[in-house]
């Protein structure tokens, strides 16, 4: 079955894109894009790294203190960003949490 | 505009949904490769619905591109940087290669939608397809309940299928589009459709009213709405849209005959969209061909696709303001909806170029305005059903 929707973003959250969204850098217009059903979304680069970083084993806390690291940036700003964006994209349905496998 | 992420993304209107990432621009300046291309891989369906948006002339099986044909054609599409196509139809399951050719789709990295009625799958195909790298389910529905809905489709037991095959979509984890198309019929259904759509798990619902060209305007009569039954239905999609926020995305086509201003059709004549027929023809819009008059080229001419689309007389005719008369041609609306649809304005004047006569500002506005109160008001139930046969009128006891 699908992975939970209506996802609450956590620090502790593991975000994924799910596999109807895809991430993919458009060569024609020099620009990433987000695949979705009927929709082609344009987020902007701080977006594409941080989605980039989110592959279902990472935690949301451990995507901000790379990139706190990074930007030598504030970590509480930083994660406090983050967690307004995915959160955002995951109530339009783009995002999901990795969750335990079942076979 | 401004969506996901600051991102500039999809205007609500489904007819916009894939809008060439572009910025404002001129409209002399070049267009850009559309962004998601609609590929109507055969016009064979087994259903019958009276709003059939095919053209009124149907490609036969005999005529339509061979497997090696649609997979060049992918293959062009996504090298010139197409992202996203939908497999529609007529049904396009009736083609017995769409499990290779969503495959060949998915290898060079386009997007896939199914756009289907769902009535000749079987789970193991549809989960074929699944395998094959399909992204997305969108299916049809007529109604919420088998009477009427299967009444409409012209198809028998056609609403049961439906329901099964949106459940083992979900099933397979595919996202999954409830498209609901409306009329005077089975407006009064909305509010249990969207329950249904919700029932179903489904992450999309598209409210669509018909839109009365081609075969849908020979039974106008019978599916035209009224004002009242229209403001009602937008109250509803509204209230819903409000209520499922984060749960359901709800699109919305309003029939044009009750507005003021008409709809930008397709975006604009070959600004942002193509399809390409079941014969080959790439066509401004799936309407298109009911234009008489225009001759459109084919993928099967020694023209490139990107080739047809920037410099082939059917794309250039309408394309931009210059084709306008009065009293398009000084409204300040023009580049805000082109002028409305070119097919409906053939359709309903003769001439593709005049004012679409959804516009206040056409001098036929006002009569066809009339026209469609007076139909809708109207005993006439009867359907005209879509078919290969040329059309077969419903018995009077409704079978």
């Amino acid at each position: 079955m699908a992975g939970p929707r209506n996802i609450s973003v956590s620090e502790a959250s593991r975000p994924v894109l799910p596999r109807h969204a895809k991430l993919k850098y458009d060569e024609t217009r020099k620009v990433w894009v987000i695949l979705a059903p009927e929709r082609v979304l344009a987020p902007d680069e701080i977006a594409v790294e941080v989605l980039q970083l989110c592959d279902g084993q990472r935690n949301v806390g451990e995507i901000a203190d790379r990139l706190a690291a990074k930007y030598a940036a504030p970590r509480e700003a930083i994660l406090a960003d983050v967690i307004v964006m995915l959160q955002d994209l995951a109530e339009k349905g783009f995002l999901t949490e990795a969750r335990e496998k079942t076979p | 505009m401004s969506d996901v992420l600051g991102i500039p993304t999809i205007p609500p209107d489904a007819s916009d949904s894939l809008a060439v990432l572009e910025k404002q621009r001129s409209t002399a300046e070049t267009f850009g490769i559309p962004l998601a291309v609609l590929l109507e891989i055969t016009h064979r369906c087994p259903l019958q619905c009276p709003y059939c948006s095919n053209p009124v002339e149907l490609d036969r099986a005999g005529k339509e591109l061979t497997t090696d044909e649609w997979k060049k054609v992918l293959s062009e599409l996504a090298e010139i940087g197409v992202l996203q196509v939908h497999f529609s139809g007529g049904e396009p399951t009736a083609r017995k290669d769409l499990v290779e050719l969503v495959k060949h789709a998915s290898d060079v990295g386009l997007y896939t939608n199914l756009i289907t009625s769902a009535v000749l799958l079987t789970r193991e195909r549809l989960s074929d397809l699944a395998d094959a790298g399909l992204c997305h389910v969108q299916i049809s529905f007529q109604g919420v309940e088998e009477g009427l809905a299967d009444r409409v489709a012209g198809y028998r037991n056609g609403h049961r299928k439906k329901l099964e095959v949106a459940k083992w979509t979900r099933e397979l984890d595919l996202p999954l589009t409830v498209n609901a198309v409306m009329h005077r019929q089975n407006l009064h259904q909305l509010p249990d459709i969207i329950q249904m759509a919700v029932d179903l798990d489904a992450d999309r619902l598209e409210v669509a009213n018909v839109q009365y060209y081609g075969w849908a305007l020979k039974n106008r009569a019978a599916l035209m709405p009224t004002v009242a039954q229209l403001d009602e239905c937008t109250e509803i999609v509204e209230e819903a849209r409000e209520r499922l926020k984060g749960r359901l995305t709800i699109d919305y086509v309003v029939p044009d005959y009750y507005a003021l201003r008409p709809k930008k059709c397709m975006g604009g004549w070959g600004r942002q969209f193509f399809n390409i027929s079941p014969a080959g023809k790439v066509l401004p819009c799936h309407a298109a061909e009911s234009i008489t008059g225009l001759e459109f080229e084919s993928v099967r001419s020694n023209h490139s696709i990107a080739w047809i689309w920037q410099n082939s007389d059917a794309f250039n005719r309408y394309r931009g303001t210059g084709w306008m008369k009065e009293p398009c041609k000084s409204c300040e609306f023009r580049e805000i909806d082109f002028g409305g649809c070119r097919c409906q304005a053939f359709a309903l004047t003769g001439d593709a170029a005049n004012t679409d006569p959804a516009c206040a500002l056409s001098p036929l506005h006002e009569t066809i305005f009339k026209q469609a109160e007076r139909e809708a008001e109207g005993e006439t139930n009867r359907f005209l059903y879509r078919n290969f046969a040329g059309g077969t009128l419903e018995s009077e006891n409704g079978t």
